[in-house]
């Protein structure tokens, strides 16, 4: 009896330890991005010297209903964002007398297609430059005013009404200004070196995992072409160095600055991993 | 953010009686009051607990809101058009504070 009972227990064992052992895993959708009849590039061959073949936008690795929420581009809440940016873009600002659109006038056309393009090399500096930094460039040397807080409300919504001017714009990240080679290199290296309690590396997940679930996140290729993006879970705007330190977080590691040397080489690499994806800027995200 | 901002999508015409689809979005919070700082204190609850729509004077739609519903509402609805208007939306805040906006529409 007790022979019976231990080998129906056992072949019981065996079949939930055969469906519970194997990781769930699902492709990326196939299916268009279309934006105000726009398509956008979620789905592009790598570059030379990419580990991957094909790079996926993070968006097809959402649900229906949140893929559905960035196609449209009226119900999208990032759009909200987008006016308070251009609110601000028109707004004084400084001991200047000035806002950003007295000398850029009308970013539709002064900020087409530059949101691609970043981060940039910044020769003053010697390091490289994204859009946030940029904007405080702009703002203390050419405004009198003060830099933006790390995630201020208002360097949110302006960095989101910049970006969404490159919206459908291929990212390209010229490699060849100034020491980007060497930042790359820096942020490559961070890319793929474990770290924290839980000892994963960005690639642990997004590069030998994408497809598969971690818990209930069905897990991309960690591409930012969609920075700063809404996320459902914060509802509201994320950038992307809050988004590296809170990966970083999740391992848990202690994280490093926004906008420190390690964040910006890491921002020049995986920008980069996302070469000829359309910059989906406001995207919505889990 | 700044002070709520609606946005709203009525078609700019139709025909006498045709159902048309309005869509409206508001940023705001939604703060729930559920949820507790960093110092453990319940951050206090400020939602909009009443969104309305009316049509020339007469109530098209309206719903009472309550803490469920997330940040930035979004409400969409039908309504039928008889004759050329304007629709007025009003958003009404926990501390008394309405945000209104206003689209006209023709009909032919």
């Amino acid at each position: 009896m007790l022979e019976i009972r231990l080998m129906i227990a056992a072949a019981a064992a065996a079949t939930l330890t055969a469906v519970t052992l194997s990781p769930a895993n699902a492709d990326p959708v196939d299916e268009e991005l279309v934006i105000d009849g726009v398509k956008m590039a979620t789905h592009v061959k790598a570059p030379e010297g990419h580990p991957l073949s094909e790079i996926f936008s993070g968006w097809r690795y959402r649900t229906d209903e949140t893929r559905a929420l960035e196609a449209d581009s009226f119900q999208n809440p990032g759009m909200l964002y987008v006016e308070r940016g251009e609110e601000i873009w028109n707004a004084v600002e400084g001991t200047a007398g000035k806002s950003c659109a007295s000398c850029h006038e009308d970013a539709s056309e002064s900020m087409k297609g530059v949101g691609a393009s970043y981060p940039k090399w910044d020769a003053d500096a010697k390091r490289p430059i994204n859009i946030e930094l940029r904007i405080d460039k702009c703002r203390v040397e050419n405004m009198g005013a003060e830099p933006y807080k790390f995630d201020a409300a208002d360097q949110k919504a302006l960095t989101t009404y910049i970006k969404h001017q490159s919206l459908g714009t291929p990212v390209a990240v010229d490699l060849s200004q100034g020491d980007m080679r060497a930042w790359w290199e820096q942020g490559k290296e961070t890319y793929y070196t474990r770290t924290g309690q839980l000892n994963l590396s960005c690639a642990s997940c997004h590069e030998l995992n994408n497809g598969n679930y971690i818990r209930a996140d069905h897990l991309s290729q960690g591409n930012v072409n969609g920075f700063p993006t809404y996320r459902l879970k914060q509802s509201s705007m994320v950038s992307l160095h809050n988004r590296f330190r809170g990966c970083i977080r999740d391992t848990r590691a202690d994280y490093p600055k926004a906008f420190s040397d390690q964040l910006m080489a890491l921002e020049v690499y995986v920008t980069w991993r996302g070469t000829g994806l359309s910059v989906e800027t406001p995207a919505v995200r889990q | 953010m700044a002070k709520p901002k609606p946005r709203v999508k009525v078609p700019k015409t139709a025909s006498a009686g045709e159902v048309i689809t309005i869509k409206t979005l508001i940023s705001h919070k939604m703060e729930s009051g559920q949820r507790k700082d960093k110092d453990g204190k319940t951050i206090p609850r400020q939602i909009i607990n009443k969104f309305s729509c009316e049509f020339n004077g007469a109530p098209v739609f309206s719903c009472d809101i309550d803490p469920a519903i997330s940040a930035n509402p979004y409400f969409e609805f039908s309504a039928k058009v008889p004759e050329s208007g304007t629709f007025k939306f009003a958003w009404v805040d926990d501390d008394g504070s309405i945000y209104s906006h206003e689209q006209a529409i023709e009909v032919s």
